[in-house]
């Protein structure tokens, strides 16, 4: 992006659409910085076990260095009794460190999502401590620790959801817009009755048969995600097939499926890219209600539905609710400024 | 053109209809009938190598089509067209039409719409020969790309820009370097020059005519501008509403026509020797495809018409290897 000089606005030759709509996108300054703040959270709740967890990241001990994160070491490793894996949060291990020398460097916070706190001297849900800044929740994990890695599923969870959603959309899309006629009219109907499943009820079946599970739930999602999509990407097909140019390639003798990637597709992008952070906040919200009615993941995964749903149950035990309203008020509303911004930049109107 | 050389492109009848029936339910519901836009009846041409082929005619008269169907992006409803022996109005699968796809290439009426604005003029001229796979090599595949473009006339440097970089001529000849990246034979050109300013047309079919003579190209063209056929072709097949009225050698056409409407046609273009004589304006509007006049389709609109036009369909008429059908030819006769 550097290496090109930004003259007003103006399209000097160089520049590509992709990079003109970047420098665009730029310049919606509340967009960017969303993006900005988002990829930075994001990438923080990727290592989300270096930040919070209730193993150390380092322990030196007799001169060598043990990584507790990436490999299981008995307690007998650090001179202690049992052959067990060491329990880094005992009082004992603590001893044995101070009576050998050795160090253990804890991540910031010391607790991972389905650490239980057992030395709380309230009643869960016990409010913000020194120990739990945001509190626990009511079988006595850190919220923090949950909101960190229940954050990392979601947006996990909403990307996976988007890109196989989208890319089932494309391809629908795509062969309906590309072929036309009988082809177009087959998928036409099958989507009108697709979509007239009541998507909610059949998940609700589902979870009742199978065994709640994050695959489950993404591919029954995705099952019903990509039909918005494939009404965009179709009318763009069928407006770009007619064009001289695709005529010229198939008079060229270039083979459908190439028309339709390399020709077809990257002038059709729009919406789909357009609607790129709207679907991942989407899926994120969908995740969320189905944890909250308890559908969703199963238990004892991070999920910020299942937080709120404790936050419902706990009225009183405010930080609860008010935490994970606000992670996931702020995650949706950092997707939806990106997509603001995204479809301003893309916006043909505005040269 | 010697007569006994067979033709590199053969229609025979080449026929083509458009089915513009309303829906099927409509059809029952409302009782209408089925219809059909009659865009190509019968159509006999040869063209034989290295030779300038003109099909001219007004606008919807269905010159376009029979181009279209000559490289393969319409089907003919019926009839034959050859090409260098095979006919490949039956070839049915994509696989067997490649090889002739290779040899046969389509320039485009618009420039500014034939050209993928987000590829660059080298992604452009290479695709065709990415497709075939003519040249093996990313070295090589840019050495003919740099080739075609000077022998366009145009810089390698070009290579690297955005056709909307572009003036309307230099995007024709990137047009023309695209299609002749895999040496074809044959080259339809759709009016390759209608969309281009005046002073530019003439270069491009300088360009076209000098490609010709170094690379023995046949062409199909494809246009309405009279002074193009002057210029570039040696023969002519006038159309009028899907059939083909006359055709003959250029010279002929321009000195001698034979059917009315390429009379009527020829009245149209302005020139010095006319002054001051008054012009028979063309009477009439062209009549819908749908529902073509009975008879010869063109006896509304002709002044020799007589009682067998409105009955009879004009029968071709082989004059030397000069065709015309008309029935007040005949009966001059």
């Amino acid at each position: 992006m550097s290496t090109h000089k930004h003259s007003n606005g103006m399209a000097v030759s160089p520049l590509t659409p992709g990079r003109r709509r970047w420098l665009r996108f730029k310049q919606n300054r509340r967009g960017y910085f969303s993006l900005l703040v988002f990829s930075v959270f994001f990438a923080l709740s990727l290592g989300a076990e270096f930040i919070s967890n209730d193993k150390p990241v380092l322990v030196i001990y007799q001169d060598h260095y043990y990584f507790p994160l990436f490999r299981a070491y008995p307690e007998t490793t650090f001179g202690g009794v049992f052959a067990t894996e060491t329990d880094y949060k005992d009082p004992y291990f603590q001893e044995l460190m101070e009576a050998s020398g050795g160090r253990a460097f804890f991540p910031i916070n010391r607790h991972r999502y389905d650490t239980i706190n057992f030395d709380l001297a309230v009643p869960v849900p016990s409010p913000p401590t020194r120990d739990n800044l945001l509190g626990t929740d009511d079988r006595g994990r850190d919220v923090l620790a949950r909101l960190l890695y229940g954050f990392r599923l979601s947006v996990l969870f909403g990307l996976g959801l988007t890109i196989v959603g989208t890319a089932t959309g494309i391809l629908f899309g795509a062969i309906q817009g590309y072929f036309g006629g009988k082809t177009d009219l087959f998928f036409q109907r099958f989507i009108e009755i697709w979509g007239s499943m009541p998507e909610l009820y059949l998940l609700i079946i589902f979870a009742s048969i199978f065994k709640p599970s994050l695959l489950l739930l993404l591919v029954l999602l995705s099952l019903f995600s990509w039909m918005g999509l494939s009404d965009y990407v179709r009318a763009e097909f069928l407006k770009g097939r007619n064009m001289d140019y695709v005529k010229a390639a198939r008079a060229l003798g270039v083979s459908n499926p190439v028309i339709m990637f390399r020709h077809l597709l990257p002038n059709g992008m729009t919406p789909v890219i357009t609607f790129l952070p709207f679907r991942v906040s989407a899926a994120i919200l969908a995740l969320t209600s189905l944890d909250f009615l308890g559908l969703g993941v199963p238990p004892s995964t991070p999920s910020l539905g299942e937080l709120l749903a404790q936050g419902k149950a706990n009225i009183e035990a405010w930080w609860l609710s008010l935490s994970t309203f606000l992670v996931l008020v702020g995650t949706l509303m950092l997707l939806i400024f990106i997509g603001e911004a995204l479809r301003e930049a893309f916006d043909p109107r505005r040269r | 053109m010697s007569s006994d050389n067979k033709p590199l492109v053969r229609a025979r009848n080449l026929t083509r209809h458009f089915d513009v029936s309303p829906p099927f339910l409509n059809r029952v519901l409302e009782g209408k009938q089925r219809q059909f836009v009659k865009a190509v009846e019968n159509i006999d041409f040869d063209i034989a190598r290295g030779e300038t082929f003109a099909l001219v005619g007004e606008s919807g008269c269905g010159k376009t089509t029979v181009a279209r169907m000559l490289v393969g992006l319409e089907r003919p409803t019926s009839g034959s067209m050859e090409f260098d022996g095979t006919d490949i109005a039956l070839l049915k699968t994509r696989r067997e039409m490649r090889q002739y796809r290779r040899r046969m290439q389509m320039i485009f009426q618009d420039p500014y719409a034939s050209l993928n604005p987000r590829w660059r003029v080298m992604s452009i001229v290479a695709e065709p020969i990415r497709s075939f796979g003519t040249v093996k090599g990313n070295d090589a595949v840019r050495a003919r790309v740099f080739k075609l473009l000077r022998q366009v006339g145009l810089g390698e440097d070009d290579a690297y820009n955005y056709p909307h970089e572009f003036s309307g001529g230099q995007r024709q000849r990137i047009a023309i370097a695209r299609a002749l990246a895999t040496r074809p034979e044959f080259v339809v050109c759709d009016e390759p020059t209608s969309a281009l300013d005046v002073s530019v047309q003439a270069q491009i079919l300088n360009l076209m005519k000098r490609l010709q003579k170094e690379l023995g190209l046949s062409y199909l063209l494809i246009t309405h501008d009279l002074a193009v056929v002057h210029h570039i072709a040696s023969r002519v097949g006038v159309m009028y509403l899907g059939h083909l009225c006359e055709s003959a050698d250029t010279r002929t056409i321009f000195s001698a026509p034979r059917h009315p409407y390429t009379k009527l046609l020829l009245e149209t273009l302005p020139d010095l020797s006319m002054q001051g004589r008054q012009r028979v304006p063309m009477a009439g509007e062209v009549p819908s495809p749908m529902n073509p006049p009975s008879g010869c389709v063109f006896h509304p609109r002709c002044p020799y018409a007589m009682e067998i036009c409105k009955k009879k369909l004009p029968e071709r008429q082989n004059v030397g290897h000069e065709l015309v059908a008309c029935h007040a030819y005949q009966a001059e006769k």
